[in-house]
């Protein structure tokens, strides 16, 4: 074989592993995924046993209870909420008011959150201050 | 003062202004006085920033809350060296401050290249002004860091308390100084695509600029992976959180630059694929500050919504825009010289490496903007989580470590079979010897961990091999003793010893990795005094509790600490002790006379107990519930006598602690990971380090003998 | 009081943006930005350091057993070739 068909034939083996490669990932990355929902999303459309990246506000008043820790979760902007049975780490900045993203998955009433999947976010460093003049 | 501040911002912008006209004018009319006032301008810039910065750290120090910024930032009771660093926890400080490092920065290169590359230092001195005309409008028109409250409140909001940490501090600016150093070989890409010169002087400079940003950044990353480690309370050192991937993506594709940038100096190929890894990078660069601030991704990080979102990406699409636009219409000049003799030669081994770690850059910035990805794809907002990124960085980075053991012991354009044997038969006889003996300890178990083991120890064989050989042939040239021989070696072949350094950390660091993700014991236990946890073979001993009240040694402004003392001992034999413990910061008047004190955010305090084989990790909770009983009933008591009830509750603690909650984390090797780190370091210095500059007398002599002189005497 | 002292500060800093910046228009020769001679030079001189490291990475390779003798002995007299001709292009230009 002559260098210059050699060296089609590379690029286009290259390329097509790329692209093999590229898809694998592409379709792994929609099975893997769990979707992103709100409370009032949570509430009007979970499945049972599907497990959704659920985030939100804690709502005042949660209570720990042993090693499991009860709180309700309830729209960035509105008041729909749902209720949270988590085991696992706490986030330091935990705390009514603070959002949070939980891994969960809805038994009956309740959504079970995954072991250790509870992020709090930093609280707002970088939101618009209201308080300026 | 804050007009002060407020006018040098302004004036900054008009500099800008005039600087991009002034040096635009001056490279496309050949004027020099005109290319010099605009370079000159970058200066100004930097001089009024400068300016603008320190009346700002001098409202932070000083406490003046009649800077807004100040008032929801700081507050009287932050210590003094938080108060400093204060100013960039805000989005209006943080963004000042990038575009100080960036003023400062570009005020340097182009200082320092002033003499030189006279065509295309204009047009680059105008991108960067573009740049900082960029930012210093958002700090002019939508995030003002001086603006006046019309009431200056008597006391601030404070410091975050999880930010109360050294390299919390220090890591901003050398992430923002890694971020914005990058700008630098992207505005040098673009002047040279515009001047039309990309050439060997091109190489050189885009280079250095190239490794001194790549360089910082790999030190941002860092010290962020060890803060998360050593003071959030997960024990982990990565999350692939989007804030720390937009981070890896500019690094990844700056790493890729760096080795095929010396396929084009040795060949003249690659020509297209450099200048796009350069302009990709400094495009990534902005891409991850627009990522940190704006809100758009969900993220341990991110810090809420803001309005710079639509700015940010509005410019961010010029950049990608233009670039592309860039390239394509110089495609002439970027035209190839030569061509890939052979798949065995150390070309292809760079460009292997290449591809690998666009490839890994392609993962990660999949996965991180997946949930915008599937939202405009599928209407839903999906996200991939940590074992998702794990599946496919692994294997991309046993193959990055391969290339870089295979790399430099290949010959350039075509290896020999004999000479591939010669030069691997040692380092992968060291990988076969590495697996051999960590077989017995049921490593097998974990063929990925045990490859990339093998692989570490198959680059330490070439570089070892490399080193010997080197040595041997220094001593046989000119009669030196070993290591005179070796510190001479590696003087003479900085850019290569500085590589061959940051290869071995590399390895290092991911064999820690390896050992620290696959090996590791976790146990959550709740104990009180007496009572012990065992864990991996170790017996984690609670001795005693302790309280703190109003007893701050680390100057972070706890209020209250209630802590542990647990004993780590393997079979009798005391191996150390761990105080992990919680420390409560004060909250609102609201939550009671004792419990203001308390009611703010509490942090957690690690017991770590860092090993060269093994970490000890520790985090503890007290019991809330009792916690929160006990300050129910102090806050019923005499108010006037608050301090005292709360040590009461203090010493309560300290005299019968109710059960605690720990997380004890045995990890292997972790140590390793920032070993590696600085064994990095060390070679990006190595690297870094400028060569001294061979005479540039012109000796009347043959050309050839000058040749031979020349490279003797340098 | 404090904002007469910013008003004077402003206007002092001000001014000296303005001295640093206008400095190169005031002097007196008028230059040309980069001759095309100069420009040259500085390709050649960094393409020289460029080929020296070569040379030098050639015979490192040559003595840790990368290269075979003939390989090396050829390649060295190739790079040094190359060398020749940039000093040769060099001594060429004014």
């Amino acid at each position: 074989m002559d260098p210059a068909r050699k060296r089609t034939v590379r690029l286009v083996s290259a390329l097509t592993a790329a692209l093999l490669l590229a898809g694998a990932l592409i379709y792994t990355s929609f099975s893997a995924s769990s979707p992103a929902k709100t409370p009032s999303q949570l509430a009007s459309s979970a499945e049972a046993g599907r497990s959704y990246q659920l985030t939100g506000k804690v709502v005042p008043g949660y209570a720990h209870h042993g090693d499991t820790l009860d709180f309700r979760v309830r729209d960035r902007n509105g008041t729909a909420s749902v209720p949270v049975r988590y085991t696992g780490t706490v986030p330091d900045p935990f705390r009514g008011g603070r959002e949070v993203i939980v891994t969960v998955r809805k038994q009956g009433l309740v959504y079970v959150g995954e072991r250790d999947s509870l992020v709090t976010k930093c609280p707002s460093k970088f939101s618009d201050s209201k308080k300026q003049t | 003062m804050p007009i002060l501040g407020r006018a040098c911002l302004i004036l900054a912008l008009v500099a800008c202004a005039y600087g991009i006209g002034a040096a635009l004018y001056g490279a496309r009319a050949g004027r020099r006085e005109w290319a010099d006032s605009g370079r000159r301008a970058v200066y100004a810039v930097a001089l009024l920033l400068t300016v603008a910065f320190a009346v700002l750290e001098l409202a932070f120090l000083r406490s003046d809350f009649s800077f807004a910024t100040v008032a929801t930032h700081s507050s009287t009771t932050t210590p003094g060296f938080y108060k400093g660093a204060a100013v960039w926890s805000s989005q209006e400080g943080s963004l000042l401050l990038w575009a100080w490092l960036l003023a400062l920065w570009s005020s340097l290169v182009l200082f320092l290249t002033r003499h030189r590359m006279r065509d295309v230092a204009p047009y680059a001195a105008a991108v960067l002004l573009g740049f900082g005309a960029f930012f210093i409008g958002l700090l002019v028109f939508a995030a003002s860091p001086f603006h006046v409250l019309a009431q200056a409140p008597a006391e601030g909001n404070g410091l975050n308390p999880l930010l109360r940490h050294p390299s919390m501090m220090i890591h901003p600016p050398m992430l923002y100084s890694g971020y914005t150093l990058f700008t630098v070989p992207f505005a040098f890409a673009v002047g040279a695509l515009l001047a039309r010169r990309v050439d060997a002087e091109w190489i050189r400079s885009t280079r250095r600029f190239a490794l001194a940003a790549w360089f910082l950044l790999g030190i941002g990353i860092l010290l962020g992976a060890r803060w998360s480690y050593s003071e959030l309370g997960w024990g982990g050192y990565w999350a692939w959180d989007p804030v720390e991937n937009a981070s890896l993506m500019p690094w990844l594709t700056g790493t890729a630059f760096l080795h095929s940038v010396m396929i084009q100096e040795k060949r003249g190929m690659l020509k297209v694929w450099n200048v796009s890894l350069v302009l990709a990078t400094g495009v990534l660069a902005i891409l991850g500050t627009f990522l940190v601030r704006s809100g758009i991704l969900d993220s341990i990080h991110a810090f809420g919504a803001s309005t710079l979102g639509k700015p940010f990406v509005a410019f961010i699409a010029l950049l990608a825009l233009g670039s592309v636009v860039l390239v394509v219409s110089r495609r002439e000049l970027l035209r190839s010289e030569a061509r890939l003799d052979s798949f065995l030669s150390r070309e292809a081994m760079f460009l292997g490496n290449n591809l690998v770690l666009v490839g890994l850059c392609f993962v990660v910035f999949w996965g991180t903007f997946f949930p915008l990805i599937s939202e405009a794809l599928t209407g839903e907002k999906a996200s991939v989580g940590p074992p998702w990124f794990d599946r496919y960085t692994v294997p991309l980075a046993l193959m990055l470590v391969l290339l870089s053991g295979i790399g430099p012991v290949i010959a350039w354009r075509r290896a020999t079979p004999a000479n591939a044997r010669r030069n691997f038969l040692v380092p992968v006889a060291c990988a076969l010897v590495c697996t051999a003996v960590l077989l017995p300890f049921g490593v097998a178990t974990k063929p990925l961990s045990l490859a990339m083991f093998a692989l570490a120890a198959f680059v330490l064989g070439t570089v070892g091999q490399e080193l010997v050989r080197g040595v041997r042939a220094r001593r046989a040239m000119a009669s030196e003793s070993a290591p005179v021989a070796a510190v001479q070696l590696v003087r003479r072949n900085r850019r290569r010893w500085g590589g061959y350094t940051i290869h071995v950390g590399m390895a290092v660091l991911f064999v820690g990795v390896a050992a620290s993700s696959t090996f590791q014991h976790v146990r959550d236990a709740a104990l009180v005094p007496g009572q012990t946890q065992r864990v991996d073979g170790y017996d984690v001993h609670y001795v005693r509790s302790f309280a703190r009240v109003a007893d701050d040694p680390d100057k972070t402004g706890a209020i209250m600490t209630l802590g542990a003392v647990l004993d780590v001992s393997k079979d009798g034999r005391h191996v150390g002790t761990l105080q992990p413990a919680r420390n409560y910061y004060p909250g609102s008047p609201e939550d009671g006379p004792v419990g203001q004190f308390v009611s703010g955010d509490a942090t957690s305090e690690i017991g770590l107990r860092a090993g060269l084989r093994k970490d000890f990790w520790v985090a503890m909770q007290p019991d809330n519930v009792w916690l929160q009983r006990a300050i129910a009933k102090a806050n019923r008591r005499d108010p006037a006598k608050a301090p005292l009830w709360l040590a009461g509750i203090a010493i309560g603690y300290i005299k019968q602690p109710p059960p605690a909650s720990f997380r004890i984390i045995a990890s292997p090797l972790v140590t390793w990971i920032w070993l590696g780190g600085f064994i990095v370091i060390g070679g990006g210095l190595i690297a870094l380090w400028p060569a001294p500059d061979p005479a540039r007398r012109r000796v009347t002599a043959t050309l050839r003998a000058r040749v031979a002189q020349e490279l003797g005497r340098a | 009081m404090e904002d007469a002292l910013a008003a004077l500060l402003i206007f002092v800093v001000l001014a000296v943006a303005v001295a640093l910046v206008t400095q190169p228009l005031r002097r007196d020769r008028v230059e040309r930005l980069a001759t095309r001679e100069q420009l040259r030079r500085e390709e050649l001189e960094a393409a020289k350091e460029a080929k020296y490291r070569e040379i030098r990475d050639a015979e490192m390779d040559y003595r840790t057993g990368k290269l075979s003798e003939g390989d090396f002995r050829a390649l060295d007299r190739q790079l040094r070739g190359e060398a020749v001709e940039i000093l040769r292009e060099l001594d060429r230009l004014p």
